[in-house]
């Protein structure tokens, strides 16, 4: 995304449908009447997931149920659809302007596979670009509770119909025929007596076509893309070098920039000591301190470098002598956060009944995203504008809080989304165009910066510690109540959705972190995420979220994973006080069909059951989420308990209409992936105020040697509307290795990640690594 | 500062820079060759990796003397003309890519490897140690066996 013409993306389609003389690729409006795609949401809205989620009577209704953080963003992004841009080049191919973020979870592709599939024309045809913040879309720019699939599923079908409705309804016209004779194929209309149009030759007439009433989007019966494996739009880009992520984009001047940060989280700079002889280092162009403030959210301390190359930078980086000042967290380790969060912790309402009751208490480190990108932006601050380049979830946030920071109006700062290498919740937040954009104003020249992988583990956000208490309780055999408490320091969403309203809903002045706002937004999030797929009776679950200071934001699925996969060994510890089979006892307490369908499908499928020899074993999990259902049998070789690997997968993932297989199985290998890391060795070490892991080899995400040799994939056929995708293959497969780790040890699961020693020399606080060359 | 003058995707070229300066910076901020990726920066992740002399190194962590008067081959220069090496047919025909960002460097240390091996085992494959944060392993080793077989 180099765009760097007029702004007439930013101007809504109606207003562009007079002056398609101007270009060549002519924009139409896929814009229905408001009221017209509305109605249709209203319909869906009103029976969310009720037909088969109705609870049973023991068991008191889940706020999932009726409405979840997926259905929020569905009915917020709702009344904009109609202003997301479908165009029709003059070469015959297809654009959609994607107002997401593209981080390669697949969104652009199932998104373009819905419009090839509405327009009738080959998938190879159809181009998806990522929007840049288009402020009117309001909350319609949002990347995030694995709801861009749900959501464009619910309105893009019939944005591409309606479009296609109109191209027809142009040749009609044009040809004295009624729009019913003609039929389309592969981007062109026909009339029965042979006449063809290209689209690209009914665009110009097309957008002034109104658009018609009653179009319906195809039946699943008339599938021939969605359904179907397709291989990722930018898959060629990608193999040959080509895809541009935000540091590979060409803008003419902007030079590499570093930051050195400081020794513990939050610190700040008192004094540059040495800024004279650091300037004198090969290749150093300027040095600034970042200043304070920020909107929103606080710009990140430290002291930036730019120079002529980044091996240039990073070396004057660590040249720098710098004073620090407090952070805000100085002193405080793993253990003195986990005893804050353990203080903190609700009662339970249901009392102990001795020997009835299942009590356990777990422990979670923090843990970085660690996208392989790190933390970059690229900013071009002029004195009467600016330029943004990022990957961003949600880039209006991110225009309205620079043009504050720098004193511009909000429609003189251009933003231009970047997909983005991984993101995995980080790009909630634009702390590296906050630290861009002011290096540019000082030293008047664009700047990419980039953060160095210690301080993306260190100093970028991160999803915090997490301690979880939880008890079961039975009579007569029965469970007859489940209680879950959380607690863990508090999660930055002051993005809100994505634009202001809500950003500034949850948000205080910036220095203020732990804003009542902030807090009302924490608990609605959990309680519209968190669902138990059990009938336990009284469940309660209650997040407390704790005011202690780390950088922190939302990490793929939030609190989910976590609190569903402590679920799932609590429900193999309850069975086996049960004495019962955990699939047996699965099976008899889920609460939903489709839940029971996924654990049947992967019981039988992975031969549950069999025996295996000492230190190995097979281990359970199921989990409902985003009107998702999975089921996970994992096989584990624990002989080591400090080494266990796991060797083998059984997944059934129910999305409801699958839109591409080999995306949807590809999103479940990549959370398989994540929960073998977060369960097994992925973790960060809190000492003296700073995570001690900074690279790859000290954070232990998972690589080759660990990902299982026999990984089996299921997708359930459904015609159900599509649920969501990105967060939910993480908490089945966290349950199932952590019930397999148990039952191959004897050595209940109650520390994360299980195998979590120092096992590296740290890089010293505040200092980058220096590279070995040869 | 000194000249260095080498070969890269078939072409000479000649930079001025320090000779301990990371083969990477100066592929990426000079040459303005983006294909090979920062990830760590300290030989760990291997995003950057590059081939020289058609073995692979990890362009982070070599000198730009070292590659004087040598041959450097980065993801761009790996395809001939339109045609894909066989192990880019395979991963677009496998779908194996996520996000991308490390693909790259996956893709030459998969190439290094079947250069070395015609019929690379499970436990060579598990020898690669690039990081794949979106969990691409799975359809990496689908990819390498079925690109071994396509070479044959």
């Amino acid at each position: 995304m180099t765009r760097t013409t007029e702004a007439d993306v930013d101007t809504p389609p109606q207003a562009l449908a007079p002056s398609i003389s101007r270009r060549d690729l002519l924009t139409y409006a896929v814009s229905g009447p408001v009221l017209t795609i509305a109605a249709g949401f209203g319909i869906n809205l009103a029976t969310p997931g009720t037909a088969t989620a109705l609870p049973l009577a023991s068991t008191p209704p889940d706020t999932t149920d009726f409405c979840d953080a997926g259905d929020l963003v569905l009915l917020a992004s709702a009344p904009t659809m109609p202003l997301v841009v479908l165009q029709v080049g003059a070469d015959n191919r297809i654009r959609l302007e994607l107002p997401r973020l593209e981080s390669g979870q697949g969104i652009a592709t199932a998104c373009g596979m819905m419009v090839a599939e509405e327009l009738y024309v080959p998938l190879s045809s159809v181009d998806v670009t990522l929007s840049d913040a288009r402020p009117e879309l309001l909350f319609n720019q949002f990347t995030g509770g694995s709801a861009n699939v749900r959501v464009f599923d619910a309105s893009l079908p019939l944005l591409a119909a309606t479009a296609r409705a109109r191209l027809i309804a142009a040749a009609a016209q044009q040809w004295g025929l009624a729009s019913a004779m003609l039929t389309v194929e592969a981007g062109v209309v026909k009339s029965p007596d042979g006449r063809t149009a290209t689209y690209a030759s009914l665009s110009a007439a097309a957008a002034l076509v109104a658009p018609p009433t009653g179009v319906a989007r195809k039946s699943p019966s008339q599938y021939t893309v969605i359904g179907r494996r397709a291989g990722r739009l930018d898959a060629r880009a990608i193999v040959t070098g080509q895809k541009k992520f935000t540091l590979d984009q060409d803008v003419p001047g902007a030079m590499p920039t570093m930051v050195r940060r400081p020794p513990t989280i939050r610190g700040t700079v008192v004094a540059i000591n040495n800024a004279s002889t650091v300037q004198g280092m090969p290749g150093v162009i300027g040095i600034v301190a970042i200043p304070g403030g920020g909107t929103i959210v606080p710009n990140p301390p430290g002291v930036a470098v730019m120079a002529e190359t980044f091996g240039q930078a990073w070396a004057a980086v660590n040249a720098l002598d710098v004073t620090w000042g407090a952070g805000s967290i100085d002193g405080e380790s793993n253990d003195t956060i986990q005893q804050k969060l353990r203080a903190s912790i609700v009662p339970f309402a249901v009392p102990p009944l001795g020997a009835l009751t299942v009590d356990a208490e777990f422990e979670m480190a923090p843990a970085s995203h660690a996208p392989m990108e790190s933390e970059c932006a690229i900013a071009d601050v002029r004195a009467g504008s600016a330029e943004i380049w990022a990957r961003l979830q949600c880039p209006i946030d991110t225009q309205v809080a620079i043009a504050q920071d720098l004193g511009l109006p909000q429609n003189k700062v251009k933003v231009h989304v970047v997909s983005s290498g991984g993101s995995f919740g980080r790009g909630v937040f634009w702390d590296g165009v906050q630290q861009a954009a002011q290096v540019s104003k000082a030293l008047g020249r664009p700047c990419k910066l980039m953060y160095h992988r210690t301080d993306d583990m260190r100093h970028a956000r991160m999803r915090p510690h997490q301690y979880h208490k939880c008890r079961a309780t039975m009579l007569l055999g029965q469970v007859i109540s489940y209680e879950h408490r959380v607690a863990s320091p508090r999660v930055d969403l002051r993005h809100g959705l994505g634009e202001i309203l809500t950003a500034t809903a949850v948000s205080a002045p910036p220095s203020v972190q732990q804003s009542i706002g902030n807090l009302a937004f924490e608990v609605s999030t959990f309680q519209l995420m968190v669902s138990s797929p059990y009938n336990f009776g009284v469940l309660t679950k209650v997040l407390n979220p704790v005011s202690i200071d780390i950088n922190t934001c939302t990490y793929r699925s939030v609190h989910i994973q976590p609190t569903r996969g402590v679920e799932e060994i609590m429900v193999d510890e309850i069975a086996a006080k049960a004495g019962k089979d955990p699939v047996a006892f699965r099976l008899e307490y889920l609460r939903q069909d489709r839940a029971r369908a996924v654990l049947q499908k992967v019981a039988s499928a992975a031969g549950w059951g069999k025996a295996m020899p000492a230190g190995f074993a097979q281990g359970v999990g199921v989990h409902q989420e985003s009107r998702s259902f999975t089921a996970c049998v994992i096989e584990i070789d624990a002989r080591d308990p400090n080494a266990a690997k796991v060797t083998k997968a059984v997944i059934a993932i129910d999305v409801g209409q699958p839109i591409n297989p080999s995306g949807i199985e590809a999103q479940i290998q990549g959370g398989l992936v994540e929960s073998i890391s977060l369960v097994l060795t992925a973790g960060l070490h809190f000492q003296n105020g700073l995570p001690l892991e900074g690279s790859y080899s000290q954070y232990h995400f998972a690589r080759m040697k660990h990902y299982p040799k026999d990984v089996q994939i299921f997708i359930m056929p459904s015609t159900e509307k599509s649920g969501g995708l990105g967060e939910v293959g993480m908490s089945a497969t966290t349950g199932a290795i952590a019930n397999a780790y148990a039952r191959a040890t004897g050595i209940k699961p109650r520390k994360f990640p299980l195998n979590f020693p120092v096992d590296f020399t740290p890089i010293p606080p505040g200092m980058l690594p220096t590279p070995t060359l040869t | 500062m000194p000249n260095y003058t080498f070969e890269v995707n078939g072409k000479s070229v000649t930079v001025d820079a320090p000779a301990d300066m990371a083969l990477l910076w100066v592929l990426r901020d000079k040459l303005g060759i983006k294909g090979p990726k920062y990830g760590c920066g300290i030989n760990v992740c291997k995003a950057c990796t590059c081939h020289l002399d058609g073995k692979a190194i990890t362009t982070c962590s070599t000198k730009v003397s070292t590659a004087n008067g040598r041959k450097v081959t980065t993801i761009e220069g790996l395809a001939v003309g339109d045609t894909l090496h066989p192990v880019q047919q395979v991963w677009l025909d496998r779908d194996v890519a996520q996000c991308g960002y490390c693909q790259p460097g996956q893709i030459m240390a998969a190439v290094d490897l079947l250069n070395r091996t015609k019929n690379p085992t499970d436990a060579d494959i598990d020898a690669i140690e690039n990081v794949c944060r979106c969990g691409t392993y799975g359809r990496i080793r689908e990819a390498i066996k079925a690109a071994a077989a396509l070479m044959a």
